[in-house]
């Protein structure tokens, strides 16, 4: 059953107040939303590579033990690399988050149904290969609770938040790539980022 | 280096020693692979090593993000994977062309020189087609005597100038593996 949460609202309660949290979302509507909120050094909105976007936030995690980093991702794009759910199991990255905004359909594409629509359950697949604490969030009073595990779970965490199908205005982060590396590589490492 | 290369009769080969201390000293901190015989030895030095992060990888795939994602916070990667791996890889691999971050792919050959399997073909003949249409950077190591020295030049060329590299490791040099005969 498709929720009624409103997308950008529980994206814009879970990014309140996050700190030097690194943010990185799958393409498309994820991508969109966090560019509608935000325009951090922190932030890495990838434009492509469907499948890849937890894989890349594993990195980060691997990479900035000290930071969280959180991964905003579809259903659709989760669906995609479903095996990288049993790699992070294994791995278990204490300092990385994925929360997976499920509105049950490819909405870039059309609004076609996803998998979760007919029932497949992503919060399942997570929990079966070992990422240790997982949720899926239909209520607004849950979202709050979500923030604060975003910045205090020993992780993995993977979330599934119910949202509406919404129309929601396209927001377009920066497409450079060469400019989103840059810039959260200096954020993340200072000069060492261009110079070594 | 005069001894024996690795086979996949003998695949802890003494080769891997130095090229796993190629690796060490470029600083690469995260291994990534899908298993292959010929890679054997440098995953089982990687796992044994507490400095060196070993991260099993469901398919070849995977491994593309999670290099980048360290790249991007700080930390140097290498990608082990079989030729009939870089196939599953090639929508990633826009992740790096787009955003010009380096990566070392050490490929193990398969589908070439003294071959058994005819399902290893297609894929290990089209293997510096298929990276190079996706702009990586193809090496290729043919002699055991210059293979360390050449998977220190790929990594070089991948963080020095922010480009996918791969290095291709023919099967000429690693041994073709035997079916149906000796163990």
């Amino acid at each position: 059953m498709s929720g009624l949460l409103q997308r950008r609202r529980v994206m814009e309660q879970l990014l309140r107040d996050r700190g030097d949290m690194i943010v990185t979302t799958g393409l498309g509507a994820t991508a969109w939303d966090l560019a509608s909120l935000s325009d951090s050094a922190l932030d890495f909105p990838l434009w492509g590579a469907m499948g890849g976007a937890a894989m890349f936030g594993l990195g980060l995690a691997i990479a900035q033990p000290q930071r969280r980093v959180v991964v905003f991702t579809g259903d659709g794009e989760a669906l995609m690399g479903l095996g990288s759910f049993s790699t992070i199991g294994v791995v278990q990255p204490r300092n990385l988050s994925i929360v997976v905004m499920d509105n049950e359909r490819y909405g870039e594409t059309g609004s076609q149904r996803t998998h979760t629509a007919s029932g497949v359950d992503l919060e399942g697949v997570a929990r079966a290969c070992g990422v240790v604490h997982t949720v899926t969030v239909t209520e607004q009073d849950q979202i709050e609770e979500l923030r604060t595990h975003l910045h205090t779970l020993d992780g993995p965490l993977l979330a599934v938040v119910k949202v509406a199908l919404t129309p929601d205005p396209m927001t377009l982060p920066p497409r450079d790539g060469t400019f989103l590396k840059n810039r959260m590589r200096t954020a993340l490492l200072g000069p060492r980022a261009i110079f070594e | 280096m005069s001894e024996p290369v690795s086979t996949f009769q003998n695949p802890a080969g003494v080769w891997s020693a130095a090229v796993y201390d190629v690796l060490k000293v470029g600083g690469v901190r995260l291994m990534s692979f899908v298993p292959d015989g010929g890679h054997r030895g440098l995953i089982e030095r990687a796992q044994a090593d507490p400095e060196m992060r070993a991260v099993t990888l469901s398919t070849e795939e995977e491994g593309i993000a999670p290099s980048a994602g360290a790249w991007v916070g700080g930390q140097k990667s290498v990608l082990l994977m079989q030729s009939s791996g870089v196939g599953n890889c090639v929508n990633m691999l826009s992740l790096l062309k787009t955003c010009q971050i380096p990566l070392l792919m050490l490929v193990t050959m398969r589908g070439e020189w003294a071959e058994f399997n005819p399902w290893q073909v297609p894929m290990g003949q089209a293997t510096p087609a298929v990276l190079g249409a996706m702009g990586v950077l193809v090496q290729r190591s043919d002699d055991p005597n210059t293979l360390a020295a050449d998977v220190d030049a790929g990594l070089r060329l991948a963080y020095s100038t922010y480009s996918p590299v791969a290095v291709l490791l023919s099967q000429k040099l690693l041994g073709a593996k035997a079916f149906g005969g000796s163990k």
